[in-house]
């Protein structure tokens, strides 16, 4: 344990100040004195470490080009060439001085120096990563573009993680919800010919999750986490046994889902770099934002987003001022099945136009991992989704670029953020602290 | 308006909790039901509140029958709890709280604006000082409770149930406690005051209606004597004291020297205490729970993280041991909440009795138990202890809170000491089982084991204490005689010093010139910070400030330094 009680180093006159007349509201309360913690120190010095290993020593002497926009866009912006090299250098010390300041501090910096560290970490990797390979030149706006993608399915598994979470309800079959609600949408897209029938077919599939997972883990108050991974299996394996039965036998009468819209919103599109980011989007990309905010409203402010913390947090006091837990939790665990559901049919109705065996690949856990990393809160799933979702479209634009760093470093990279996320390298993050616990009436 | 329980009886399987009770509350009144831990008051009136559904019965207002499928039900009819565990949600804020459950709205958002309004006209009629916009979590449990009382009061509660409402307030916050009772009552409030407590009993209500064993056994006027009330909620005449000769105690066994304990946020729970406890003396801690005691005897035991200082039991350095070293120089503790650290609920008797000495070679040949030697121990100590368990194999949760901790008592006592810490020894506990627990304190101190208790009840620490300490805010307020006055005591808890409460020092200038006064017992203090009285349980004398042992006091600076 690196945290250590501070000696105090003088003590205070003992009796400090006798109140007799304080009122309750303002008496005194304890000393407090910094408790000593060297966890951020220790972890800056590994970055600043790996920084000066790898992005100042063992780089290319070449100049990197992010380019800003493409030769068709309408408005063009010059490309930015970095110098991988010295830019390695500066990334490190900068590291190296925050490590220096949390260890002299011995607690934690202040969040925008935890911030910068960060981002100093990731534009050092991504010039170094660039500069290792063939052409060192890397589109900015792809790279985005294609973060918020691939980001879209976790923010909606995330979402509808956190609409459980609040209100008591560990949820671990987000990727049951997302697979099924995947697998939902490819089947009755493709019957009837609609892509908004097969939305409306996800978010039904995934309800259908949430269904068996509120009986069990709410009227059976069967131990949560295994429910969930119950489901996550079973899931896993009727879809892989359907879609090996009939999906794939008769692709054309089951498996040919036509695409939702694109949606392109003129003028703003054609803004550099965020233009097709934020309104070049397919359907489900713009309900995302939608869903973000709405959830957020409708969690802090409005009743029923009270009465859902206030079951997640003490069900019992809930319960005693009338609100009826377990209904209030069941229909937040089949809402949360909605949520997830769309980012389910973004699979098949949006990325890839057809259903394939175990699709999701585990985006239901990081979906998972980003409502922790994101301390419970709508907008703070949705960073930390866009983050691991960058995560893996860096990967997927850097095995184009053609890098002698093996591929399979790349593959691990969104696991090894999660895994960086979740471990509290940013801050301990406290959940609901009813969250699993089944609510028995006495 | 009038609520009437009529021939109410609440049963769980095969246990009675309330039996044919009949109780009418009338308006403009505090009616008090008294009556021991387990004696059923808590069953009634979360039937009445709606919570649990009578077995038979029915509860009434205003002559007519109503039956409440929950707590909405009882509040819609005006009825309104505070809860013994409060229920309030430690991360909202006091005007969450307050609306939750009575949430006005405009459109689809939640109107907190009102609420805090309501909040403040209420906090104004009954001068209650609350923030509507402070984290409930951060609030002393003084103002926690006022914030349940505006709950109620929000919701136009015409009968307001306390449940032992004064169990975590200092005296001086019961006073305040009372006197909003007062108030609320001649507001035209009817209150239903739930305690064991026979003084704030006898204070403050109109009637009394005396509970045991789940039946109604008297109901009689606040004249009533305390000893009366005491018969009437025990069944017998009861001894409210102990029987002890004074302790024969001389140098000190427990040394504590600056020690400090740190919680996880850097907040400093305990603050640099220095005491002795003496051979065959008890020191009881006394204090409003929260300031401090519980890290005290957790860090006795080496169960705290961050602990500075020293603490030797007869030269042996104790702190940074592990916790298996510390019992074996011979401690036994007792933990503050038995169910979930001192037993292992599904576990038998004679496993719980064991715990700590499985390893012994008594109860253990190599990694295999003496299963046998393991039942025989329980057999003797089950008999020894009095404990009423079905066998020595039933699960250790499915006693009644005495037993239980009795199970514990006997696991901690059934080995040679040199230190005893108890931590609300009798909490949850009947009363026969209290008298018992405390003699065999008392017979444990006379083998000239050094006991350190900590309680919250006064009336405990009287009965046991050959001296008392008071905590405030992680602080050692100071040590003081056993017949120091229950005002004094009061005081000392809520944050004055001993030097300034002790009744030979003018009460209101805080001992400014005591050092030069030799009247005052600052000295007396002092002595007894690094020193145990002397053979007598005498009060602390200002004559004899020199100690048997010649120690000056490092611990001056905390307790003794009337000029400080």
């Amino acid at each position: 344990m690196s945290t250590t009680a501070s000696q105090p180093t003088s003590h205070a006159p003992a009796p400090r100040g006798p109140a007799p007349d304080a009122d309750l509201a303002t008496s005194a309360a304890n000393r407090a004195v910094g408790v000593r913690t060297y966890r951020p120190a220790i972890g800056l010095g590994i970055l600043a470490l790996v920084s000066f290993l790898v992005f100042a020593l063992h780089t290319s002497a070449r100049e990197v080009q992010f380019r800003f926009s493409e030769t068709g866009d309408a408005v063009r912006l010059p490309d930015m060439e970095v110098a991988a090299a010295p830019f390695g250098w500066v990334v490190t010390a900068v590291l190296a001085a925050l490590a220096v300041a949390a260890g002299v501090r011995a607690r934690a910096l202040p969040r925008w120096a935890m911030v910068l560290a960060g981002l100093a970490f990731v534009a050092g990797f991504l010039v170094w990563i660039v500069g290792t390979a063939q052409t060192p030149s890397i589109s900015l706006t792809a790279l985005l573009a294609g973060s918020v993608a691939l980001a879209t399915p976790l923010v909606f598994g995330s979402l509808g993680g956190l609409l459980c979470e609040r209100s008591g309800v560990v949820n671990i079959a987000i990727e049951a919800q997302l697979l099924f609600g995947a697998f939902s949408a490819a089947v009755a897209a493709t019957v009837s010919g609609s892509p908004w029938v097969g939305l409306l077919a996800a978010v039904l599939g995934s309800v259908l999750v949430s269904v068996v997972l509120a009986l069990f883990a709410i009227r059976y108050r069967v131990n949560q986490v295994i429910v969930g991974v119950v489901l996550n299996v079973l899931v896993s394996g009727l879809t892989g046994f359907l879609f090996a039965t009939v999906l794939q036998p008769s692709a054309e009468l089951f498996n040919s889902p036509p695409r939702l819209p694109h949606v392109r919103i003129p003028l703003l599109a054609e803004i550099p770099v965020v233009g097709p980011v934020l309104f070049d989007q397919s359907v489900i990309g713009y309900l995302m934002y939608a869903t973000v905010a709405v959830v957020w409203f409708a969690l802090y402010r409005t009743r029923w987003g009270l009465r859902t913390r206030a079951v997640g947090e003490h069900p019992k006091a809930a319960d005693t001022l009338g609100v009826p837990v377990n209904a209030l939790r069941v229909r937040n665990v089949l809402l949360g099945g909605a949520v997830a559901g769309l980012g389910g049919a973004f699979y098949t109705l949006v990325s890839v136009s057809a259903f394939t065996r175990d699709m999701t690949a585990g985006s239901g856990y990081i979906a998972l991992a980003a409502l922790i990393f994101g301390r419970w809160n709508p907008v703070g799933a949705l960073l930390a989704s866009l983050l691991f979702g960058f995560a893996s479209n860096l990967e997927s634009i850097l095995s184009f670029l053609d890098t002698p760093v093996p591929s399979q470093f790349l593959a691990m990279l969104p696991y090894v953020v999660t895994i960086l996320a979740v471990a509290g390298l940013v801050g301990r993050s406290r959940g609901p602290a009813a969250s699993g616990e089944p609510y028995v009436k006495e | 308006m009038q609520l009437r329980l009529r021939d109410v009886t609440k049963k769980f399987g095969d246990f009675t909790a309330n039996d044919r009770v009949d109780l009418t509350v009338e308006p403009h009144q505090i009616h008090c039901l008294l009556g021991e831990n387990g004696a059923g008051k808590s069953t009634l009136m979360n039937v009445l509140y709606g919570l649990y559904e009578p077995t038979s019965g029915t509860v009434e207002i205003d002559g007519e029958p109503v039956a409440f499928s929950g707590p909405g039900d009882a509040m819609a009819a005006g009825i309104g709890m505070v809860h013994q565990h409060f229920m309030l949600i430690p991360v909202f804020t006091v005007a969450e709280n307050v609306a939750l459950g009575h949430e006005s709205t405009r459109g689809a958002s939640l109107d907190l604006a009102t609420t805090r309004a309501r909040i403040r006209e209420i906090s104004q009629r009954y001068g209650f000082a609350v923030d509507p916009d402070a984290v409930v979590e951060d609030l002393p449990v003084g103002v926690q409770q006022r914030v349940e009382i505006i709950k109620a009061l929000v919701r136009d509660a015409e009968v307001l149930i306390l449940d032992e409402p004064t169990a975590v307030l200092t005296p001086r916050e019961t006073d305040e406690l009372l006197a909003i009772m007062r108030q609320l009552r001649d507001g035209g409030t009817s209150i239903v005051f739930i305690s064991h407590k026979l003084r704030e009993v006898r204070a403050v209500s109109d009637v009394i209606t005396v509970i045991r064993r789940g039946r109604v056994v008297g109901r009689v006027g606040p004249e009533t004597s305390t000893d009366e009330l005491a018969a009437l909620m025990v069944g017998r005449d009861v001894s409210l004291t102990v029987d002890k000769t004074p302790a024969l105690a001389t140098g000190a066994a427990l040394e504590v020297r600056d020690l400090t304990v740190v919680g996880d946020n850097g907040v400093v729970l305990l603050d640099g205490v220095d005491f002795d406890v003496a051979p065959g003396e008890i020191l009881a801690v006394a204090g409003v729970q929260g300031n401090g005691q519980t890290e005290l005897t957790r860090a006795l035991v080496g169960l705290e993280e961050r602990v500075t200082g020293s603490v030797r039991l007869d030269g042996h350095e104790l702190t940074g041991l592990r916790t298996r070293d510390v019992l074996a120089r011979g401690v036994g503790f007792v933990p503050e909440d038995r169910s979930t650290d001192g037993l292992v609920g599904s576990f038998s008797v004679a496993e719980n009795l064991v715990l700590d000495r499985c390893h012994e070679r008594s109860f253990a040949a190599g990694p295999s138990l003496r299963l046998g030697a393991i039942a025989q121990h329980a057999g003797s100590e089950v008999a020894e202890y009095d404990i009423r368990a079905g066998s020595v194999d039933s699960p250790v949760a499915t006693l009644s809170g005495g037993n239980q901790q009795k199970v514990v008592i006997a696991r901690e006592l059934g080995r040679p000491l040199k230190l005893f810490v108890a931590s609300q020894p009798t909490r949850g506990v009947d009363v026969g089982s209290i008298e018992f627990i405390h003699e065999r304190i008392v017979a444990e101190r006379d083998k000239g084991t050094a006991v350190l208790i900590v309680s919250t009840e006064l009336d405990e620490v009287y009965a046991l204490a050959d001296r008392i300490a008071v905590f405030f805010h992680g602080r050692l307020m100071g040590i003081v005689g056993p017949d120091t006055p229950r005002e004094a005591l009061g005081r000392m808890m809520a944050g004055e010093p001993a030097e300034s409460v002790l009744p030979a020092a003018p009460w209101d200038h805080a001992g400014d010139d005591d050092a030069a006064a030799p009247g005052t017992l600052s000295g007396g203090t002092d002595r007894g910070t690094t020193n145990p009285l002397p053979p007598t349980a005498a009060p602390p004398t200002p004559s004899e400030p020199t100690s048997p042992t010649g120690r000056t006091a490092p611990a001056d600076r905390h307790e003794g330094n009337p000029t400080a």
